[in-house]
């Protein structure tokens, strides 16, 4: 066991995955010389060099097809788009074509690619810098998407989705890289995509949750735990495939639900949840589910507006409070 | 050259590019201290191009830029203290504060942003060109981009649908030898930029972008082809002194490269030739250095005491008529 | 000129009623007095008929859907008229707001996702969570019985739990029962059908509480020589044609509206503060019916002949039979009078329909036998009636001389031609 950031956790995935399968190879814009922006791969350019270690031209298009391409025919690469904001101008060849070789061949063609990129504003970089557009990846059979919030889920996942022969997308938190979380040693050590997570145990309300919104729910936990109210709180780690069995469960138990998403909440994570609650769970729903989200806005620059439209730790109180008839 | 300018539109010209500097300098210094936040790309070293460049287009033309733009605001002619605002968050910034650095833009200068998504605005820059066409106006677009840019798909594309109409839309590259850290031979093919144009048959040249007459002379050129035939690809050599942004560690590039092409710095190649021309002393270009200094004051005050925006202000301007959700 | 529709209400305590069928479509043209639509309320389908000719314009309501009373269902109008939402007062479909409704209380990031939506408390209706109800059916809790705290009167988990904790404190409060074996057999243990109440059940049932609880019943039956009576009926009946022909209780209608007439305490209702004496004497009937009871009204039955009184009560029971009622059926009744004669019924106890102050309980005429003047054994026909009245409003002795004026006209039944 060791205590690392989310940093250290997915840089270490990387590595140990390069070494055990040298198939795997890296790809992307000032992954290399630069040493990634989020200093994921320092190191790596002179630990494996430019064979395996490929800075791009800024072509985000060609990125995602070409480690698409190199899948195709027997490679696993792990593409990087700098931010999921960039992620559009690859959507074509991430859904039209990564998502769909598989199927539309007939089994043929197998597509092991991952794609890892980043996501979550709260930095004051802009609406087209600062999106949390998860549900749009996650909309299409044939792609897996994952999320983690914590290191050790970080770790796990990114090792599972590089072994994983279907295409994984796997979005990091900009705000994430410094979490630290206490990670297993073994090389071995694998997260399972499609897995829901209890993090918190309790039995007031289930508040559901994934990457940075984890944080910001896990410590909404802690305030109403001073209030005598005990939540429970479920990490999705994967949005394709949803795992709901636990969050059934859950509501079987506490009656109410609150899901916390840093996306927009017209059709996002929660709209999906609440609808698979609602077939599942019906007869024991006290209140209506409560989804907390973004603002119905593109991200301004302004620090205050922003922070304002964000969800933050009080929003995801208060929907707790609504959905027990607290006042 | 020099000739073709007068020693008052030559001193402005100096003006300009010494409060581009110092702007960006100062934006640095208010970064470091919390008041900017987010990202910060400066145009030092870069000045002469923006300010040759802006001082061919007439005020019909049109701008776009990517997010290096607080040099083009300003020499396109937005009001400085509007500008530092923005970078502050102000309700009197150019862009409501809800833009910053990367978003800067003025309706009234045709100036149609400052732009994040590498190539995100050549598509528009192409879009802006074709509605000159149909409305048959002598108006040009002036689309500047970085070189890394000329490696995405829509460099391409734009570039191929402008010259295929014709539209009158002059596509400026600045070359400064480095996408974020990638330097341009490691990803382009073609390294001499302009020569892409080949690609699409379009007029290209190769330019100095340290030169601000030079950048004047064939900017004037460039748009008045573009006007009549169709698209151009203009190529000016630069260099950023700073990082890509603030934070950069700049770890791609030496100390030696970076002083050698301060030999070049385009300030001093201005106030190099005026005197040697005996068309401006030491003593005026001291005074617009001063000048320039009380200017910025006034800048970055009004921009401090300017009002945060108001909470409101965050859902206006989402759409032109909203509809509420029901 | 474009007018509205709205649900009518058809009953004093109608709250809602549900569209159950349009007999017109839009574009059609309506004459005055056409039925538009079938409107089902708690008691029976009534139809609904156009208060003017006219076009249908549109329909506002689609067949089964409840609204409240006085909710607009469908614009009537000329032809080629377009219809003014706004002008006609409609709801606006979209509520009016100045920009995109993001937020309104809460501070950051959430929108108020339930409070556009407002939860109309509608009488009659409940509301309660899947768990709440869930709970209710497997605990034997009526919901009715059940305070709602949550928005609307909302019943919620905590409001199930807390009437089963009073339901728990109620035995704990009485004395300690004495130890007795406890039963081997569980109410319920040998199993049950479950059968829902229908709206229809639902509201006698409310009703009759609702008048058993507040209206103080007493009870005076008397016996009536209807030799007399059946005598005039015969007479009355060979002349009469096969479907115009008079009934025993079309009879006793019209001896109790003569009786009212010389009684109209009995004629009134309790109104919390004030007895209203009414000015029409309009005699309900009860009809019985698969669904459950109903009653008709037969209006100014002491301005009516026998035989008018037996054509309208025909009529009515007609249509209420078939589930065909008209608005105005069942409505304005003063009196009431059940009669259970056909089951051979001796006597029995009705009670009251409110807000009436009396109801009259008529059994069979029966062969009987009697002690005459003499004191001889003899024969009679007779009939026993038993009123329930509302000790609020009258009394024992008002009651009998009420009743005694009843039996004087059956007894006397040339009173009932007058």
């Amino acid at each position: 066991m060791a205590r690392i950031t989310f940093r250290e956790a997915i840089s270490q995935a990387l590595r140990e995955e390069m070494y055990r399968d040298e198939r795997v190879f890296l790809m992307g814009e000032e992954i290399g010389t630069w040493g990634g922006t989020y200093a994921v791969t320092r190191g790596f350019l002179d630990e494996f060099g430019e064979k395996r270690v490929r800075d791009t031209p800024i072509a985000e298009g060609v990125i995602a097809g070409a480690a698409a391409g190199a899948a195709i025919a027997g490679l696993r690469p792990v593409a990087e788009i700098m931010t999921i904001n960039f992620a559009f101008l690859a959507m074509d060849q991430i859904v039209n074509h990564a998502a769909k070789l598989h199927y539309m061949f007939n089994g043929q063609m197998r597509c092991p690619l991952v794609i890892r990129t980043v996501g979550g504003g709260g930095r004051q970089l802009g609406a087209t810098h600062s999106q949390t557009p998860d549900v749009v990846f996650a909309h299409f059979p044939g792609l897996k998407v994952v999320a983690p919030g914590t290191p050790a889920d970080a770790k796990g996942l990114l090792k599972t989705a590089i072994r994983d022969d279907d295409p994984v997308f796997f979005i990091e938190h900009a705000t994430l890289y410094q979490a630290r979380g206490e990670v297993p040693d073994d090389e071995d050590f694998l997260v399972p995509i499609g897995v829901s997570d209890v993090k918190r145990e309790g039995k007031d309300v289930t508040i559901v949750s994934y990457s940075k919104m984890l944080q910001v729910a896990l410590d909404a936990a802690g305030k109403l735990a001073e209030e005598g109210i005990d939540a429970e709180v479920i990490d999705l780690r994967t949005l394709r495939p949803l795992d709901t069995r636990p969050i059934i469960e859950s509501v079987r138990k506490t009656n109410r639900m609150v899901v916390a998403e840093e996306g927009w909440r017209a059709y996002g994570v929660g709209a999906e949840i609440a609808s698979r609650v609602t077939e599942l769970a019906f007869d024991y729903l006290d209140a209506p589910v409560r989804r907390v989200a973004q603002a119905e806005v593109p991200l301004p620059y302004n620090r205050r507006l922003e922070q304002m439209a964000l969800p933050q730790v009080a929003d995801i109180i208060h929907a707790v409070k609504d959905v027990l008839y607290i006042k | 050259m020099t000739k073709e300018l007068s020693k008052p539109e030559l001193l402005d010209l100096y003006r300009q590019m010494v409060l581009i500097r110092r702007f960006e300098e100062k934006s640095a210094e208010l970064y470091s201290e919390g008041k900017i936040g987010g990202f910060l790309h400066l145009y030092i070293g870069e000045e002469a191009i923006a300010v040759g460049a802006c001082k061919a287009l007439q005020p019909g033309d049109h701008l776009l830029t990517a997010y290096r733009d607080h040099g083009w605001a300003i020499a396109r002619g937005l009001e400085v203290r509007r500008v530092m605002a923005e970078l502050l968050g102000k309700a009197t910034g150019v862009s409501g504060g809800k833009g910053g650095s990367m978003h800067l833009a003025s309706a009234e200068h045709h100036y149609w942003g400052g732009h994040a998504i590498v190539g995100g605005h050549l598509p528009l820059a192409t879009g802006v060109g074709l509605a000159i066409r149909y409305r048959e106006e002598p108006d040009a677009v002036l689309c500047v981009l970085g070189e890394g840019t000329t490696n995405i798909g829509y460099f391409h594309e734009s570039v191929n649908l402008a010259a295929v109409w014709k539209l009158p839309v002059v596509f400026l590259v600045e070359n400064n030898q480095y996408g974020m850290g990638t330097e341009v031979g490691r990803a382009s093919a073609v390294s001499a930029i302009f020569q892409k144009g080949c690609a699409y048959d379009i007029a290209n040249r190769q330019l100095n972008g340290q030169d601000v007459l030079e950048m004047h002379e064939a900017m004037g050129e460039a748009l008045d082809y573009a006007r009549q035939n169709g698209p151009v690809l203009l190529e000016a050599l630069t260099y950023r002194y700073s990082g890509h942004s603030m934070g950069d560690p700049e770890r791609y590039r030496t100390k030696a490269e970076i002083e050698e092409w301060r030999t070049r710095d385009p300030i001093f190649q201005l106030c190099d030739k005026l005197i040697a021309q005996d068309i401006a002393t030491q003593v005026e270009l001291d005074q617009i250095h001063h000048a320039v200094e009380a200017d910025l004051s006034g800048i970055v005050q009004f921009a401090e005491e300017s009002p945060e925006p108001e909470d409101a202000a965050l859902c206006e301007h989402v759409f032109v008529n909203p509809i509420p959700h029901r | 000129m474009a007018e509205l529709i709205s649900m009518p209400k058809l009953g004093f305590d109608m709250a809602e009623g549900l569209l159950q069928e349009w007999l017109k479509k839009a574009g059609d043209a309506v004459a005055q007095g056409e039925t538009l639509a079938v409107i089902e309320t708690d008691k029976a389908s009534v139809e609904l008929p156009a208060f003017r000719s006219g076009i249908l314009l549109k329909i506002l309501v689609e067949a089964g859907t409840s609204v409240p009373i006085g909710a607009p269902i469908a614009v009537i109008g000329s032809a080629g008229e377009t219809v003014d939402v706004a002008a006609l007062g409609l709801p606006e479909t979209a509520p009016a707001a100045a920009g995109p409704a993001v937020r309104e209380t809460t501070p950051t990031g959430l929108a108020p996702e339930q409070a556009a939506e407002a939860v109309a408390v509608e009488e009659g209706r409940l509301f309660a969570s899947p768990i709440a109800a869930r709970m209710a059916a497997e605990l034997g809790i009526d919901l009715r019985q059940v305070t709602g705290s949550g928005p609307g009167g909302r019943i919620i988990k905590r409001d199930i739990e807390a009437h089963l904790k009073e339901r728990e404190k109620a035995p704990a409060k009485a004395a300690p029962a004495p130890t007795m074996p406890s039963p081997s057999f569980e109410p319920g243990m040998e199993g049950y059908t479950a059968q829902p109440l229908s709206p229809m059940r639902h509201t006698i049932g409310r009703r009759m509480v609702e008048s058993k609880q507040q209206a103080p019943h007493f009870y005076i039956t008397m016996d009536v020589d209807m030799a007399a009576a059946m005598e005039l009926r015969a007479q009355l009946n060979a002349i009469l044609p096969e479907e115009g022909k008079v009934s025993v209780n079309d009879m006793v209608i019209k001896a109790s509206a003569i009786a009212l007439r010389q009684f109209p305490k009995i004629n009134a209702s309790f109104a919390g503060n004030e007895i209203r004496l009414q000015n029409p004497i309009n005699v309900g009937i009860a009809v019985a019916r698969e669904t459950g009871l109903l009653t008709v009204v037969v209006r100014a039955c002491d301005l009516k002949t026998p035989v008018q009184i037996a054509h309208d009560a025909r009529e009515l029971i007609g249509r209420a039979r078939e589930g065909r009622m008209k608005p105005d059926d069942m409505v304005g009744g003063t009196f009431t009078i059940s009669n259970l004669g056909m089951f051979d019924v001796e006597d029995f106890c009705a009670i009251i329909n409110p807000p009436q102050a009396a109801i009259l309980a008529v059994g069979a005429v029966k062969r009987v036998p009697l002690v005459d003047a003499d004191g001889a054994l003899a024969v009679g026909t007779r009939m026993k009636m038993t009123i329930s009245a509302d000790h609020r409003v009258t009394d024992g002795a008002e009651a009998a001389r009420f009743l005694q004026a009843v039996k004087a006209a059956l007894e006397q039944p040339m009173r009932l031609m007058l």
